[in-house]
């Protein structure tokens, strides 16, 4: 039972090597609760660099810049920031058609249905009012879908939401 | 106090290749940088961003660390996202230039007058509490074009301070005069040459 439980949840072991797997250069930031063990761990990952910022609109700034750049950006906000960043999101992203990898803390999802928390009910709404397709990543087993979103990013120029359903796991 | 469009000359003829992200009225193509460049494939206009020309020239500042980058930001746009201030300063690039066009007014909007500009913001202050590396501050254009050369061999990130002569944009947005290129192919131009294609 508590092995079931272990395996049914979301590692940053699992979320950090999909990033490198997609050759991440700089992951753009606002902690919230669903990264909070990600941190310690993309800390201590040489091939990454973080970039905390003071308000999630600026992530998406950031990132068009560093692409921009040459490098090879993520953003990793919680659902929260994605309201907040909404203009940035519009003007840097989709106007400006870059290819960017949204990672995004999904609070209030539950698989029970009813959740209080309206961050939770509407940031789908929001997501495909922008036309941002987005995947979502619950366990270890959904990791790959972060790969899926580099490629469709990619491959169509668009931003590409993920979506993670759930705490890490220590 | 600096006129606009010889303000964004001053700091072009010293750019050398350094990418340049002007935003509103340093970036206006009646009398900002548009109008005096020397290098529009190093130019990346950032209009409409809700004051997040200095998150872009970051981003760019870091990917780019042996190049020069010159974000030309304006007073209101600051104030819209003051927490940028500290977002660059943590991550301390030392090639980074912000410029910062202080004309006291919403400029394109018919000139109201911001906050603070009634004299109770001290923008240097501001900077140096933010954590810049050095801070500088010109009135005149005798100074400015004297003192560039001391702003740019200093170590980022820099804040330079401008006080700058306010031209109001009155003309309703439908009938302003255009960029050349559009906002899209900018970045693919700039993408493009710092990538070395050009």
């Amino acid at each position: 039972m508590t092995t079931e439980v272990y395996d049914s949840i979301l590692h940053p072991a699992s979320l950090v090597a999909e990033l490198k797997k997609n050759n991440v250069s700089h992951v753009v930031w606002l902690p919230d609760s669903e990264t909070n063990f990600l941190y310690n761990m993309m800390m201590e990952e040489p091939t990454i660099d973080l970039i905390p910022v003071c308000r999630e609109g600026e992530t998406m700034a950031v990132a068009a810049g560093l692409w921009v750049g040459g490098a090879n950006p993520v953003v990793l906000i919680q659902n929260t920031g994605v309201f907040e960043a909404g203009d940035s999101i519009r003007g840097l992203c989709l106007d400006l058609n870059q290819p960017l990898v949204m990672l995004v803390g999904y609070r209030g999802w539950t698989r029970r249905g009813l959740t209080p928390d309206s961050a939770g009910r509407f940031i789908e709404h929001i997501l495909h009012a922008w036309g941002i397709n987005y995947y979502l990543v619950e366990t270890d087993d959904d990791a790959d879908r972060i790969s899926i979103a580099f490629d469709e990013s990619q491959r169509l120029n668009r931003p590409v939401a993920v979506l993670i359903g759930t705490e890490f796991g220590a | 106090m600096i006129n606009n469009t010889d303000a964004v000359r001053v700091i072009d003829n010293n750019r050398e290749d350094a990418v340049i992200v002007p935003t509103m009225n340093a970036g206006n193509v009646r009398f900002g940088l548009p109008t005096v460049t020397s290098n529009q494939n190093l130019d990346l206009p950032i209009s409409g961003a809700m004051g997040k020309a200095s998150n872009v020239g970051l981003g760019i500042a870091l990917a780019q660390p042996g190049r020069k980058v010159m974000v030309l930001d304006g007073d209101g746009s600051l104030l819209m996202n003051l927490g940028a201030l500290v977002t660059t300063s943590t991550k301390a690039p030392k090639n980074f230039y912000h410029f910062l066009f202080n004309n006291g007014v919403y400029a394109v909007t018919g000139g109201q007058p911001i906050p603070g500009s009634d004299g109770v913001t001290d923008w240097q202050e501001i900077a140096r509490g933010a954590g810049y590396a050095a801070v500088f501050s010109f009135d005149n254009l005798e100074d400015f074009t004297t003192g560039i050369g001391e702003v740019l061999a200093a170590e980022g990130p820099v804040f330079i301070h401008l006080a700058v002569e306010p031209e109001i944009e009155n003309t309703p947005v439908q009938f302003r005069q255009r960029a050349s290129r559009t906002a899209q192919q900018a970045y693919q131009e700039v993408t493009a040459a710092l990538a070395g294609d050009n």
